[in-house]
């Protein structure tokens, strides 16, 4: 992480709030967010008809093999996804200082969870307008560490034990997370949570995109194109 | 001195000839999938090393394990070690009984205090002080802890043994608790199943008594000679559910082809076992080879795991029974709904404020 001192923070915010525009999202956070994304809608799909396959095609075994492409994508978006996730948490530590607000809430600052609560009064409806924020919005924030950090940490691991069974005790994917298939319950419990987990992430598909539309027309900062550009611009000049 | 008794003197003593033993000695390594090398080994084993006594005790259970033990492929694995010399209490297989019975246990503990293998059939009930598994007018956990103390090693025969099974599904009345969680401090070596596999049973027996240690053990402490893989991945039907071809109800076409049971609730892909393999009844069969998809029963609490014939588990923790799929999908319209009414009157809103 680029340290980054508080007076230095709070210049930058100042900055934000006067100018118009301000680059925050850099190149590799951006290709991460859209392979991420890309990753994760192929992982749903494939996962879905994983558990609940297609119906039943005709022919002999031997001129088929569709459950096995099924799951061949899922493996290996499965496999991407996690590479982009260790790379996105390097990205933390190199890149600026908006690549580690994924990853560190700051729990213990009362500004910030009073700025939290204006948010969730904002979607209620209670509040005219809503503050201007260079990098995520708290309650933003809040909802990318327990869906992408915590959501991804658990569907990787669950995963990674579920691939394991095929390539067996003491391959690679088994010292990493052969321990939870015991913890959990065993294979069929951690299949459930693991399906489970790809209902979150829907739920979060649907929230995500939703939101982010919004913010676009209805805040006071730019929202889609940002992810596109990695510029932040704003509608108006006003600091609060 | 008893102690220093070889198998092979046992043997002897049985009327048993070399050739037998010899014979029994490369039907060992065959099984273990050992190499023909290891057949004097085996052989020179039984000559020198002392006799490992097995004490079987039942707890609560149904006796299937012991129904399919005496039904080994091998008969001499399972009437020559077992019945004849090594077993020397087992309260269902034995002649005597009573009193009788219960002095051999006593014998056998003092005579060879820290140097028997006890085998666990079934599992204790605590509840109740443990009355609802009482053995010759005490609970069965007495006896237990009792013959534990001094024993090299633990067998855990069964899914009772090593998970709970059906005695421990919910709501478990009498508090039904595997060995494991009983005794602590004691190597346990557990082969599920319900029952486990006869030639399984014999072949892990038979491994520690040859050999005078415990087979390599996966992660839940079961032998990864025989629990290594799943059904699935063994399974003759493999290449119908790689193909994407399943039997959709039990009395269709794709069931009459033999296709995959996957969608009719297998439990293949998420169940360790060796049937798929070796199979059952001296390798006649096993039940998705007739049709039946695998109910899982080598797996922790399979009885509470919802249905035997749907793909998804049952999750507890929701109250209900529901499935993945079913919560996942309540929860997605949910949000979809909310979603559209939330943007319903934001729109309002905005053209409200435009309004003004
Ligand atoms: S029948 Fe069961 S074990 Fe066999 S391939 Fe199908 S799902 Fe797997
Ligand atoms: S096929 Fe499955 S249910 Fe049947 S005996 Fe084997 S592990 Fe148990």
């Amino acid at each position: 992480m680029t340290s980054i001192s508080e007076e230095e923070l709070a210049e930058l915010r100042e900055r934000g709030k006067r100018l118009s525009a301000v680059y925050v999202y850099e190149a590799p956070l951006r290709a991460w967010h859209w392979l991420n994304a890309l990753a994760i809608v192929c992982l749903c799909l494939t996962g879905y008809f994983i558990g609940q396959p297609l119906p039943t095609m005709p022919g002999e075994a031997s001129a088929n093999f569709l459950m096995g492409y099924i799951r061949f994508v899922h493996f290996t978006a499965a496999l991407l996804f996690v590479v982009g996730f260790i790379g996105r948490m390097y990205w933390a530590l190199v890149g600026n200082h908006h690549a580690s607000q994924l990853f560190i809430l700051p729990f213990w600052k009362g500004v910030w969870w009073v700025e939290v609560w204006e948010e969730i009064r904002w979607y209620l409806f209670l509040k005219r307008e809503p503050r201007k924020y260079v990098g995520h919005n708290p309650l933003a924030q809040l909802a990318m560490f327990f869906f992408i950090v915590l959501g991804s940490l658990f569907m990787i691991f669950t995963g990674l034990a579920l691939y394991s069974e095929g390539l067996m005790q003491g391959s690679w994917a088994d010292k990493i997370a052969g321990w939870v298939l015991p913890m959990l319950g065993g294979s069929a419990d951690v299949h459930a949570y693991h399906r489970l987990g790809m209902w979150i992430f829907v739920v979060f598909i649907i929230i995500h995109v939703y939101v982010a539309i919004r913010e676009d027309i209805m805040s006071r900062q730019s929202i889609v194109s940002t992810m596109i550009s990695g510029v932040r611009t704003f509608k108006d000049d006003r600091a609060e | 001195m008893a102690m220093t008794e070889t198998f092979y003197d046992v043997m002897r003593r049985q009327g048993i000839t070399r050739r037998s033993l010899l014979k029994f000695c490369s039907l060992t390594a065959t099984a273990l999938g050992l190499g023909p090398s290891y057949v004097p080994q085996i052989a020179h084993a039984m000559e020198t090393k002392p006799r490992t006594p097995v004490l079987w005790l039942h707890g609560l259970e149904c006796t299937c394990c012991s129904e399919s033990f005496i039904r080994s492929a091998h008969p001499l694995a399972k009437d020559v070690v077992l019945s004849m010399i090594s077993l020397d209490y087992d309260d269902t297989l034995m002649a005597s009984a009573g009193h009788q019975a219960e002095a051999i246990l006593d014998e056998v503990m003092t005579k060879y205090k820290g140097n028997y293998i006890l085998a666990v059939e079934g599992n204790p009930p605590l509840n109740q002080d443990g009355m609802s598994c009482i053995i010759g007018g005490k609970p069965f956990v007495d006896q237990l802890r009792k013959v534990a103390k001094d024993a090299k090693a633990i067998i855990s025969w069964g899914s009772c043994a090593s998970f709970g099974c059906v005695q421990a599904a919910r709501p478990n009345p009498t508090r039904a608790t595997p060995v494991h969680e009983v005794i602590t401090d004691k190597p346990i070596i557990r082969v599920p199943g319900c029952p486990p596999i006869a030639e399984v049973m014999t072949g892990v027996i038979t491994y520690m008594l040859t050999f005078d240690r415990i087979p390599p053990l996966d992660r839940m402490g079961r032998p990864l000679m025989f629990y290594s893989q799943r059904i699935h991945d063994k399974c003759y039907r493999r290449p119908h559910f790689d193909a994407g071809q399943f039997v959709e109800a039990f009395d269709d076409e794709s069931a009459r082809k033999g296709y995959c049971l996957y969608k009719v609730g297998c439990k293949g892909p998420t169940t360790y076992n060796a049937c798929s393999t070796v199979r059952w009844n001296e390798g006649t069969s096993f039940p998705i080879q007739s049709g039946h998809g695998c109910i899982g029963c080598s797996e922790e609490g399979f009885w509470d795991k919802g249905s035997w014939y749907a793909r998804l588990t049952d999750i507890h923790q929701f109250g209900i029974e529901a499935n993945a799929d079913k919560i996942g999908g309540v929860a997605a319209a949910a949000v979809g709904g909310a979603v559209a009414v939330h943007a319903a009157v934001s729109a309002l809103k905005r053209a409200q404020q435009k309004g003004e």
